[in-house]
């Protein structure tokens, strides 16, 4: 049967999707995760938190509140609009703000665990040799948390490209745009064409199963090596 | 004494209950609103109990004919019904209409829609919302009226679908849609429309939304799913039915 004209419309946005989404993430989640893994302040607990609710609430949750948000009448939605770019529900750049939500904790977490795990020491060491702050980060902090950034960017992709409730609630199914292929197997699935669905969703669980087998291959090699993965199991 | 009697009162209570049947009901979501009114007065009148399960008619028809234990099937449609019918699945000769549904175009704005079709051939507006033609009846027939309209073309680049009626509503209502081709039941109780403004879509436009409920044999020898269908089908029924903006079946 093989996949139809729709499904690699379907594949190739989500590919697309997920590239964004994971692109973003990485450069707004690495601030995030430095700051939690560095911050005394009492605000540390509250920004953890929020960054891990996806990780604990229903996706139609998220999506109902999302669609009110970016709606004419919700905060994100007036912002948008005063910009001059209407609204975001219905579109590509709806997904990705969305999808930016969903994915936070499954990219923040793990390169949050590696710069803890390294601990004040390689940083005072590079003090004492003069590093400043910035110098600190890019020349001892990320070559040290690299695997980290593999595993959260495996991850932030992966999970975005499974991502379904929260795309069904703000989507609105436009081929192309927004009709990613979880939605595009759901479809299949409530008009009974079981056969394309299989093949869909075969597809899906070999790719899941895929990415995290890599995944584990990945950090068995890092750790023979010495590295530090990162933590987070899926 | 009095607590003599409240005991005597739950005895003859609990007797009553294993007397009456239960019946586990999968109902569309589109029709939640009055099916819940049907069942507490069917439950009052009778004394069985009913047990109601809502979603999408699509799921439900996969999860039946994977074993799911529900004893009555209100549809969406009529196809799924049929072919469950048609492959055994369902208790022959059972199957009905019990509601015809109508279609509005819906905005939640006082006063927007007057004339829908004129409103449709403007092209003055910004999303329309329908329910997916693949899998929802409702988004089937909206598709329906665009043709009859000849808008179709004219339309598409507004469109956003929902995978069901409820969802589409959704759209409409939180803004982020126009307009939208909604079921009359979702704006319509006591027969008025109670938010926004409307177009009852006429008739003659798209084919009748039937919908059809079927026995399932996990019922057949429910006293309690058989009498829930009749009462279905009975003048109180009906009443709750057509307050909601569907016409009763037959």
């Amino acid at each position: 049967m093989g996949f139809s004209a729709d499904d690699w419309t379907a594949i190739a946005l989500t590919v697309r999707l997920a590239l964004t989404v994971t692109i973003l993430l990485l450069l707004i989640g690495t601030p995030i995760a430095w700051w939690l893994a560095r911050s005394h302040s009492r605000w540390k607990g509250v920004v953890g938190a929020a960054v891990a609710l996806p990780l604990v609430l229903p996706p139609s949750v998220l999506g109902f509140y999302l669609l009110l948000a970016m709606g004419p009448h919700g905060p994100i939605g007036q912002l948008t609009q005063t910009l001059g770019l209407g609204t975001l529900p219905f579109t590509f750049w709806g997904l990705v703000v969305a999808s930016l939500f969903y994915s936070l904790p499954f990219v923040v977490q793990p390169i949050q665990n590696a710069m803890e795990a390294l601990g004040e020491r390689p940083l005072e060491v590079a003090a004492t040799l003069r590093a400043g702050p910035w110098d600190r980060f890019f020349t001892v902090v990320l070559p040290l948390a690299r695997p980290s950034f593999v595993t959260a960017a495996i991850l932030g992709f992966a999970h975005t490209v499974g991502e379904f409730g929260v795309i069904l609630m703000i989507g609105g199914n436009i081929p192309g745009e927004t009709r990613v292929v979880s939605v595009q197997i759901y479809d299949y699935v409530e008009a009974l064409e079981y056969g394309r669905a299989h093949w869909l969703a075969g597809a899906m669980v070999l790719f899941a199963f895929a990415v995290l087998l890599g995944l584990h291959l990945f950090r068995q090699r890092q750790s023979r090596a010495g590295w530090n993965g990162g933590g987070l199991t899926p | 004494m009095i607590r003599r009697w409240s005991l005597l009162l739950v005895l003859f209570a609990v007797a009553l209950q294993a007397r009456a049947g239960e019946v586990t009901v999968a109902v569309a979501s589109n029709f939640t609103a009055p099916m819940k009114e049907i069942a507490a007065a069917f439950e009052r009148e009778s004394g069985h109990r009913v047990k109601l399960v809502f979603g999408s008619s699509g799921k439900f028809y996969a999860q039946i004919r994977n074993g799911a234990p529900f004893q009555v099937f209100f549809s969406a449609d009529r196809a799924k019904p049929r072919t469950l019918d048609a492959d055994g699945l369902a208790v022959p000769g059972s199957r009905f209409t019990y509601a015809v549904g109508s279609l509005a175009l819906w905005s939640p704005q006082a006063g927007r829609v007057r004339d829908g079709a004129a409103l449709l051939q403007s092209g003055d507006f910004g999303k329309l919302a329908l329910a997916n033609p693949r899998l929802a009846p409702y988004g089937t027939a909206a598709l329906e009226v665009l043709r009859s309209l000849h808008l179709q073309a004219a339309t598409r680049s507004h469109w956003v679908q929902g995978e069901n009626i409820a969802q589409t509503f959704q759209f409409v209502a939180s803004g982020n849609a126009d307009l939208g081709f909604v079921a009359l039941s979702q704006i319509q109780h006591g027969g008025r429309i109670e938010r926004g403004s409307a177009w009852i879509v006429p008739a003659s436009l798209y084919q009748p939304i039937r919908q059809d409920a079927v026995l399932l044999p996990a019922g057949a020898d429910s006293a309690a799913a058989r009498s829930l269908l009749r009462f279905v089908r009975g003048k109180h029924a009906a009443a709750i039915i057509e307050s909601y903006g569907y016409r009763a079946g037959r």
